[in-house]
Parts: C-alpha cells; sequence; structure tokens
C-alpha cells in the first residue's frame, strides 16, 4: 500500500507539451479512476507513474519516495495494458509467474503461488495454454493475474476492459473493484468510459487536453462539475447547455429572447456583473414536461426514444437542443409547444468565457413550489 | 488466382516470357548441362561423351582431397554464420534500443551487401595483409603473428571475416525488422515484472525473434556454401595449402583449371543436392516448431 503524489508533474514529446503541470494526491488504498476523452493525457500520466515514460518537470512520489529517476521495477508497481501485452511465446503459468521468475523465486515456490492466484481469477485449468490460445476474457484474466501475483503496493490500469464485450467488462469491472477492496493496493485506473469511472472510483480525476479539470468523489463530480466540460462528460445523456446573459438577480435572458425566472430556485453569488454572458446548464434527468407556460421555460416536442423503464425525449428551444430522460411516459405531437419544470440539482450556471462553474446557493423548499 | 485479368493468353505469356527465358538460360540450362556432365565422362581424344552413371560421382567421394574441401567448407560456414549472425543480432538489438536516426542506420548498414564479393575480398585482401595492409601494425607489434599467406589458421579467418561482414548487413536488416515488429507493450510489461534490458532480451525479445533467427540461418548456411566464391578467389585462392579450398572455388579449380568438367559438374550437383537438403529440412521441421499464437 502506497500513497502517491504529483507534484506540477509536465511531459514534452519534441517540445510538444501535452500534460501541463498536473498535482495530484492518491491515498493508501484508494481507488482513483482517471477519466477523459482520446488524446487527454490519461495514458501518458499513468506510464509516467509507472516509470515507463520520462517525467519531463515535476515530481512523482510513491510512497515516501521520489521516484523519477528509479526504474519501473523499483517502484512496486503492478500494470495491466489495455492490450494485455501477454508474452506470446510463455505459458498462462509462465506468464503470471515471470515477474517471480525474475525476482528469484525458487520454483517449486513460484509455481504454487500462480495456481493458487489462477484460481481467484478462475484460469485454474488453462495453466499450459499460450495466450494466443485463450478467449479476450481469459487473456484479460492473464494480465489481471500477473499484476496480482505481485502483491504490488500500486495498480496502473490503462484501459484494460476496453477490449471486452459490454457484458464481460460490467462483470470484470466488479472483479477488478472486489481484487482492489482485498489486496488494499493503491490503484489508478485509467478510462474514458464515464460508466465505468462512476462505478469504480472513490475519487474521479477528470482530464482535458493535459489538465485536470476535477478531482472529487463520483457524486461531488456529478452534483457539482467544476466545468462545463466536466459537466458534459458526467452523465449520461449530457447535461444541456444553453446561452444566457445574466439580468438581474436569479433571472436570465436566454439566447433566444426569453426570460427565465430562477428566483425560485436559487440565489446567485454576489459580484457578477450584470449582463455577463453565462451557460445554463440542465441535467436531463431533473427535467419534467408540463402543459405549456407551466414550468421555467417553454420547448418544442420532437420526438421520443424509448428507453423501457422511461423515455428519451428530444425537445428543442429555438435552435438548441433539449433533451429529457423522464420515467412518465407522454405522448406528445410533433412540434407541439410544452413547458420545462426543474426539478432539484436540475440547474447548473457556468460563465460563458471560461466555462467555470458559478456555485449557487439552492433553494430546495422554493424550488417544490416552482417543481409543482 | 484471377485468370479473368488475361482474356488474351497471349498476354500473359508476353508478360511471363521474359523471366521465364532468364530462369530457362540461368538456372534449367545450367543445371542440365551439369547433370549431363555429372554422368558422363568425355572421351580421351574426343568422340563424344560415354555414359558412366554414377562414377564420377563415386570417384569424388573416395577422394580425400574432395571430403578436406567439405570440411573447409563446413568450418567456413559455421564461423561465418555465427559470426554474422552474432554480430548483426547485437547490433540490431542496439539499434533497435530508440536509437535516434536508427533509419539513416538502416540505409547504412545495408551497403556493404549491395558489394560484390570480389570487391569485398580485396578491400579486405588489404586490410588483413600482413606486411601492408592494416594487420601489419599487429605484426609491426609482435613479430610473424599474422600471416594468412603462411598460415592456413589465418586464411581461414580472413575469409571468414570478409564474408562474415559481407552477410551482417542483411542479416541486420530482417533483425531489426523482427524487433521493430515486436509490441513496444510486451518489453514495457517485462520492465514492469522487474527484468532489466539484459533479461529482456533474453526472455522477449530473443524468443520472439525465432522465426526470423532460422530463416536467416538457413540463407547464411546458403549463402556460405554457395556465394564464397568471390571472397576465396579473390583473397586466397583456395590456399595456402588447400586451407581455404571451399567446395565452390574447388568446383571451378576442378572445371576450369583442371578441365575435369565431369568431376567439376558431380560436385555442383552434390553441392546443390546439399543446399537444397539444408534448405527443405529447416524450413520443414525447424521453423515449423517456432511459430506462436
Ligand atoms: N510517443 C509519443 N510521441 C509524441 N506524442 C505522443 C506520444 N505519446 C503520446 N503522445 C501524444 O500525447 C497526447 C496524450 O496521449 P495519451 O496516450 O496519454 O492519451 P490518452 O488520454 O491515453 O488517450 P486514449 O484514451 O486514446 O488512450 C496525445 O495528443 C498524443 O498524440
Ligand atoms: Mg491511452
Amino acid at each position: 500500500m502506497s500513497d502517491i503524489t504529483i507534484r506540477d508533474v509536465r511531459k514534452s514529446y519534441a517540445g510538444t507539451e501535452v500534460v501541463h503541470g498536473v498535482n495530484l494526491d492518491i491515498r493508501h488504498g484508494e481507488f482513483i479512476v482517471m477519466l477523459g476523452p482520446s488524446g487527454c493525457g490519461k495514458s501518458t500520466l499513468l506510464r509516467m507513474i509507472a516509470g515507463l515514460e520520462e517525467i519531463t518537470s515535476g515530481e512523482v512520489q510513491i510512497g515516501d519516495r521520489v521516484v523519477n529517476r528509479l526504474e519501473p521495477r523499483e517502484r512496486n508497481c503492478a500494470m495491466v495494458f489495455q492490450n494485455y501485452a501477454l508474452y506470446p511465446h510463455m505459458t498462462v503459468a509462465n506468464n503470471i509467474g515471470y515477474a517471480l521468475k525474475v525476482a528469484g523465486m525458487k520454483k517449486a515456490e513460484r509455481l504454487e503461488k500462480v495456481a493458487a492466484v489462477a484460481q481467484t481469477v478462475g484460469l485454474g485449468e488453462f495453466l499450459d495454454r499460450k495466450p494466443g490460445q485463450l478467449s479476450g476474457g481469459q487473456r484479460q484474466r492473464v494480465a489481471m493475474a500477473r499484476a496480482i501475483i505481485r502483491e504490488p503496493g500500486v495498480f496502473l490500469f490503462d484501459e484494460p476492459l476496453s477490449n471486452l464485450d459490454a457484458k464481460l467488462r460490467v462483470q470484470m469491472r466488479h472483479e477488478i473493484r472486489r481484487i482492489h477492496n482485498r489486496i488494499g493496493a493503491t490503484s489508478v485506473f485509467v478510462t474514458h468510459d464515464q460508466v465505468e469511472g462512476m462505478t469504480l472510483a472513490d475519487r474521479l480525476v477528470i482530464m482535458n487536453r493535459g489538465t485536470i479539470e476535477q478531482v472529487g468523489t463520483p457524486q461531488e463530480v456529478y452534483d457539482r462539475p467544476a466545468s462545463t466540460y466536466v459537466a458534459g462528460f458526467i452523465g449520461s445523456p449530457a447535461m444541456n447547455f444553453l446561452p444566457a446573459t445574466l439580468a438581474e438577480g436569479p433571472v436570465l435572458w436566454l439566447a433566444t429572447g426569453e426570460r427565465v425566472d430562477l428566483r425560485g430556485v436559487m440565489e446567485m453569488p454576489r459580484g457578477l456583473a450584470p449582463r455577463a454572458m453565462l451557460q445554463l446548464g440542465l441535467r436531463p434527468e431533473r427535467l419534467r414536461i408540463g402543459p405549456v407556460g407551466s414550468g421555467a421555460m417553454d420547448v418544442r416536442f420532437e420526438f421520443a426514444e424509448e428507453l423501457g423503464s422511461g423515455r428519451l425525449y428530444h425537445l428543442r428551444h429555438e435552435d438548441v437542443p433539449v433533451t429529457v430522460v423522464s420515467e412518465t411516459k407522454q405522448t406528445l405531437r410533433e412540434g407541439e409547444p410544452v413547458g420545462l419544470t426543474l426539478l432539484p440539482g436540475a440547474v447548473h450556471l457556468f460563465y460563458g468565457e471560461t466555462g467555470r462553474r458559478i456555485e449557487t446557493t439552492l433553494r430546495s423548499s422554493v424550488n417544490e413550489r416552482v417543481s409543482a | 488466382m484471377r485468370r479473368a485479368y488475361f482474356k488474351n493468353n497471349w498476354i500473359a505469356a508476353l508478360v511471363v516470357a521474359p523471366q521465364l527465358m532468364i530462369i530457362f538460360v540461368f538456372f534449367y540450362w545450367p543445371t542440365s548441362q551439369a547433370l549431363y556432365w555429372a554422368f558422363t565422362l568425355e572421351q580421351p581424344w574426343g568422340g563424344g561423351n560415354e555414359w558412366v552413371g554414377f562414377e564420377n560421382f563415386r570417384t569424388i567421394l573416395n577422394d580425400g582431397r574432395y571430403w578436406d574441401s567439405v570440411w573447409v567448407s563446413c568450418v567456413y560456414a559455421f564461423f561465418t554464420t555465427a559470426l554474422a549472425m552474432g554480430m548483426s543480432l547485437i547490433l540490431a538489438l542496439f539499434a533497435d534500443r530508440q536509437l535516434r536516426g536508427y533509419r539513416f542506420f538502416r540505409v547504412g548498414m545495408i551497403w556493404p551487401y549491395a558489394i560484390a564479393a570480389p570487391a569485398v575480398g580485396l578491400a579486405f585482401r588489404f586490410i588483413f595483409n600482413p606486411s601492408a595492409g592494416v594487420a601489419s601494425y599487429l605484426n609491426l607489434a609482435f613479430p610473424g603473428v599474422w600471416d594468412p599467406i603462411l598460415n592456413g589458421d589465418h586464411a581461414m579467418a580472413m575469409i571468414v571475416f570478409a564474408g562474415a561482414w559481407k552477410q551482417v548487413a542483411y542479416n541486420f536488416i530482417f533483425f531489426l525488422a523482427a524487433l521493430q515488429s515486436i509490441p513496444r507493450s510486451l518489453l514495457e510489461a517485462g520492465a514492469i515484472d522487474g527484468a532489466r534490458v539484459l533479461r529482456r532480451m533474453l526472455d522477449i525479445q530473443l524468443p520472439l525473434l525465432a522465426p526470423t533467427f532460422f530463416f536467416v540461418l538457413v540463407i547464411n548456411i546458403t549463402d556460405s556454401f554457395t556465394d564464397s566464391f568471390g571472397i576465396v578467389d579473390t583473397m586466397t585462392g583456395g590456399g595456402p595449402a588447400r586451407a581455404t579450398n571451399l567446395m565452390v572455388y574447388k568446383i571451378y579449380e576442378d572445371g576450369f583449371r583442371g578441365l575435369d568438367y565431369s568431376g567439376a559438374a558431380a560436385q555442383s550437383i552434390i553441392l546443390m543436392v546439399l543446399v537444397v537438403a539444408l534448405t527443405v529440412f529447416q524450413f520443414r521441421f525447424i521453423e515449423r516448431k517456432v511459430h506462436y499464437s
């Protein structure tokens, strides 16, 4: 078990900086998920922790040692690669036991351990096979076993589930979490799948273009996204955004000219300039459809998608699309005008220019009246 | 095959004709001539050839000198191949370790292979010349330590060097390509698993190189049996005292110096059978065992 401290870490490839000064404290035994779109530098950061990539500047500390200059083998990290990186010429047993062999463990002892670990990941009967003779899921397990057997201080995962089908992915997700809980190592898990991130993480690290946008528990990140970027990334379907300007107090003018009165919903912080450009963010699952004029604003119905448990409504406010998820199934005509009601937690405000969150005070008691 | 591409068969024939002709003129015709000579004997005073069956082969195989030449060839093949493969493997392993500008290196390394064997021979004859070449400095320091003109072992070492040098480039290209095709992540996994550079080479890179290794091995051995003429001819002329009289060189000597066409033809048939057998053996029995996934 080790904690990891990342201090102003930067990475450049041939003069182009791709990780721009990352700071992060990871606690003992924590499960951290780094979440971000393709190319945002997640793998690069992970590989710098592992020692596979040189750290251009800054400092990575594992436990109480600065590891910048240490070889991967001196960092006590195990890693599961996206393509598993199994040794194709070695049997499953040798793949799993390779680290022990390198460490000089006696053969009998090694084989015993390999068999034990293989049992725990359900590979007992495949020990004599080569990786080429295994299914994708089985290979994934070999990669897991290879990491587990070393009883490392840190587990690093680089999108280990992205090559599996949906069902297996969920299953392996649970297994990874179970293994983490049992072993108690610190885990850093990289993915671009927000569901994977939300379900696995103790804390999420949302990355964007080589910087960290937000760090927090999945609930915090969902409830109080630090930027339009995070808000749009976390939650499914994605948050709706409507450009607006501040009128006065919690009253906005939408770009379309409509006035939205949030007086009952929230209080604005002081010091916001009048006419400030804002983004009004609306969580689809916190919106409800009612009769025209009943809600905070009026929209037009376009079409609906059946989800089984509920419906995904596609609406339009002038030319801005707005989605609503609801369990209530309403039959609406195309083009029919309807009103949008805001449930608690529906509204998030962001600065128009920077996209940063505007902290607002919720008024839940008054909100009841508005949403009724 | 997609036959539809050639509506007119004569176009197809026209397209393949040059290639067929080259193969015929430079392979089938000489081979058939060699076969003809190998099984016949020219009458002493002219008057055509007499069919003698395996008589020529019997003579050769009972000739101690022929077996000496076989032995010398095997020694040459073994050391040339070992040296060339060892050197090229080491070079490739280093070049593969993210050496900057390896593209340039790759081109630079292929040049020796493009140099004709006699030219290589001449260059090395100068380098290893005991009294005038680079090696003469060695003799200056330790008189008599290097004399390929009189010492058979030295002469052998000299042609081994030259032959291996010429072969290194070719092997290097194959080894480097094979190394580059090994996924980086395998070596990274090895590094994470605690293996140092050398350990990773031994446990991961070399085993994964095996198919290439055996391919290169076949090519090298075959080449050192068949393609060594130019080097021997320019560097030692088979001497001293037949110490470097390789099989190919002996064929030439017997045939064109000794004018024993039948004996030479029989030898070349034996050499051909040997090379074919070697190739078939390696590809059928060894390469099959080293495929993964
Ligand atoms: N060896 C390299 N040389 C140059 N640029 C690189 C190299 N490796 C990565 N990059 C660049 O660094 C950036 C971050 O790459 P990285 O692999 O960390 O992204 P990622 O977040 O893991 O994306 P993905 O989800 O697609 O794996 C990318 O813009 C990429 O082009
Ligand atoms: Mg990646």
